[in-house]
């Protein structure tokens, strides 16, 4: 990783790193030690004294029964996005890639909703599904069906499931585009002279051709669903109604913000950051080469 | 194309622009809320065709404020989200650049440790470390400053990764070139690995611009002012659990102008995008 030329100086290499060192420390691994530090303490009621308890506050969170609702409420939405948004990023990627007239133009007219922030996708969908203001509510009363995301957790799961996955179809579509593209055309001539059909030429040649780029872009739909969907949440449903769309990113904000319990958010800090730091090893340990373009 | 029919030609496009109407619909509501008034949208009856009251919202929202809840014209919000993002991406991309070249083009001990301490960066976003990194900001006095808003979200890898890449592949050659030419590190620097790297650095900025304008949890925390707010904290302030309290056509507007400097970036720019997308993921 270095190169056959290089330079030979005794201080100027770490006046280039300190900057980033610099920020990297204080702002990194400091605060990421402190919440490792902090969750191994129990700071009394009133705040005077704070002991060194070990595992007690991780054990106290999973004797907790509503840390398993978070558990699972988290699994349920981040399936979900990454199912909804991975399928018509693909649908409309596998379209896109046809030699079409005016591909561009389609391309620009799907792609622009990645700059579209998560708490205004939210705000967004929310004006869309409000139950006393929205059109789309209003449509769906119509219909006949309850609809209220401000009561009722299924509808609010809906609703935050849909802004989420919305503002995240655009990333996949790009990343989809380019693993179709980087699929050489002669494969699929092959197997269009052999007979095969488009759909059956999808699915026994594109497809598994995409795996990498779909199996890659898994594991970042399951970040941007744990993570960076914070926005999406706060800004429609504040984790509610009745904690029904209350993720584990949501919960430390929560918990920390209203409930002063340190510890106890510490501790739910350091178990998602195992988590990252599993679901990021998955990444580099088995998609090499992730996109093939 | 492998095979010809007039169907098979048809299919694609109409999926596509279903898709492109579905995309498009929410920013399209959003638009028509923008021209209506709070009365005709909080009854629950807005036409999906434009309202009247386009240039009175947008020039309440952008001079005035809301009556209700936040008070405040939007101009220094727009203002505070150009800083940010411009400072995370400027920021990111000149610590970023050094510290690259300082791991691929010098030998100094303890090199391939500072290249872990920042490659580890790349795993934990802010949010799982929010109430420390929180804690320091506030120790540092970094609450309410433009400091407090950019320093802690360029703490990453990304960037030094992407730099590292490209410097790999730049030949062996130039160096020497400019070695034998009487060159020092710094020279070499200047004036021939910054030229080259001008296209990434672009490619970074767009994406780096658009992160750093789209941030919600770090500015919601650190920012109680409200003359240091964000767009997109200002939106979510604005929007208050009694629904005859939110002025949702200044909401509209706002969302409106939020969502435009970045989607206007993406679209100008877009193979830059692309190009800054795809690499920083490699």
């Amino acid at each position: 990783m270095q190169k056959r030329a290089v330079f030979n100086h005794r201080f100027l290499p770490f006046v280039l790193l300190a900057p980033q060192i610099a920020i990297t420390v204080i702002f990194f691994y400091w605060p990421a030690f402190q919440a490792l530090w902090q969750s191994f303490l129990l700071q009394d009621a009133f705040g005077l004294s704070t002991d060194f308890v070990w595992f007690e506050n991780y054990v106290y969170l999973f004797s907790d029964p509503i840390y398993y609702e978070v558990i699972w409420t988290t699994l349920v939405f981040s399936a979900l996005v990454a199912i909804i948004s991975l399928s018509s990023g693909l649908l409309l990627a596998s379209m896109a890639d046809k030699p079409l007239r005016a591909a561009g133009v389609y391309r620009t007219l799907l792609i622009w909703p990645y700059a579209v922030a998560p708490a205004v996708a939210g705000v967004l969908w929310l004006f869309m599904l409000h139950p006393s203001l929205g059109m789309v509510a209003r449509g769906i009363k119509a219909l006949g069906f309850s609809w209220n995301p401000l009561l009722d957790g299924t509808d609010a799961m809906t609703m935050v499931v849909l802004a989420a996955a919305w503002k995240q179809i655009s990333y996949n579509f790009l990343f989809f585009l380019a693993g179709l593209a980087a699929i050489p055309r002669s494969v699929i001539e092959a197997a269009a002279i052999d007979g095969a059909r488009s759909t059956r030429r999808f699915w026994t040649i594109v497809f598994p051709l995409l795996t990498p780029t779909a199996f890659f872009l898994l594991v970042v739909n399951i970040v941007y669903a744990f993570f960076d969907t914070f926005g999406v949440i706060d800004a429609m449903t504040q984790g509610g109604p009745a904690q029904a769309t209350t993720t584990l990113v949501y919960k430390v904000y929560a918990d920390g913000r209203l409930g002063g319990d340190l510890g106890g958010s510490a501790a739910q800090s350091v178990i998602l950051m195992m988590i990252v730091i599993a679901l990021t090893s998955i990444q580099f340990r088995y998609i090499e080469r992730k996109v093939n373009y | 194309m492998v095979e010809r029919k007039s169907i098979g030609n048809v299919i694609p496009h109409v999926i596509l622009w279903i898709g492109i109407a579905i995309v498009a619909f929410p920013v399209y509501l959003a638009f028509i809320g923008s021209t209506h008034d709070a009365a005709t949208i909080a009854n629950g009856q807005m036409p999906p065709t434009p309202g009247p009251y386009f240039f009175e919202n947008y020039y309440r929202t952008i001079f005035v404020g809301t009556s209700m809840t936040t008070r405040e014209p939007i101009g220094t919000m727009i203002i505070n989200s150009f800083v940010m993002a411009i400072g995370i991406a400027v920021g990111k991309i000149s610590i970023s650049i050094i510290s690259a070249y300082a791991i691929v083009y010098f030998r100094f001990p303890f090199r391939m440790w500072f290249f872990w301490v920042i490659f580890v960066t790349l795993m934990l976003p802010v949010e799982v470390r929010i109430y420390p990194t929180y804690k320091v900001a506030a120790d540092l006095n970094l609450l309410d400053t433009y400091a407090g808003l950019i320093l802690p979200l360029i703490a990453s890898a990304t960037a030094t990764l992407l730099f590292r890449q490209f410097f790999m592949t730049v030949p062996d050659e130039l160096v020497e070139a400019s070695r034998i030419d009487g060159a020092g590190p710094i020279r070499f620097f200047w004036d021939t690995l910054l030229p080259l790297s001008r296209t990434n650095i672009a490619a970074l900025f767009v994406i780096m611009f658009i992160y750093g304008w789209t941030q919600y949890l770090w500015p919601l925390l650190i920012t109680t002012r409200d003359d240091m707010q964000t767009l997109i904290i200002g939106i979510k302030k604005m929007i208050v659990t009694s629904d005859a309290l939110t002025e949702w056509q200044v909401v509209m507007c706002t969302v409106m102008l939020a969502m435009l400097p970045p989607v206007f970036v993406v679209i100008a720019m877009q193979r830059l995008f692309v190009r800054g997308l795809i690499e920083s993921e490699k």
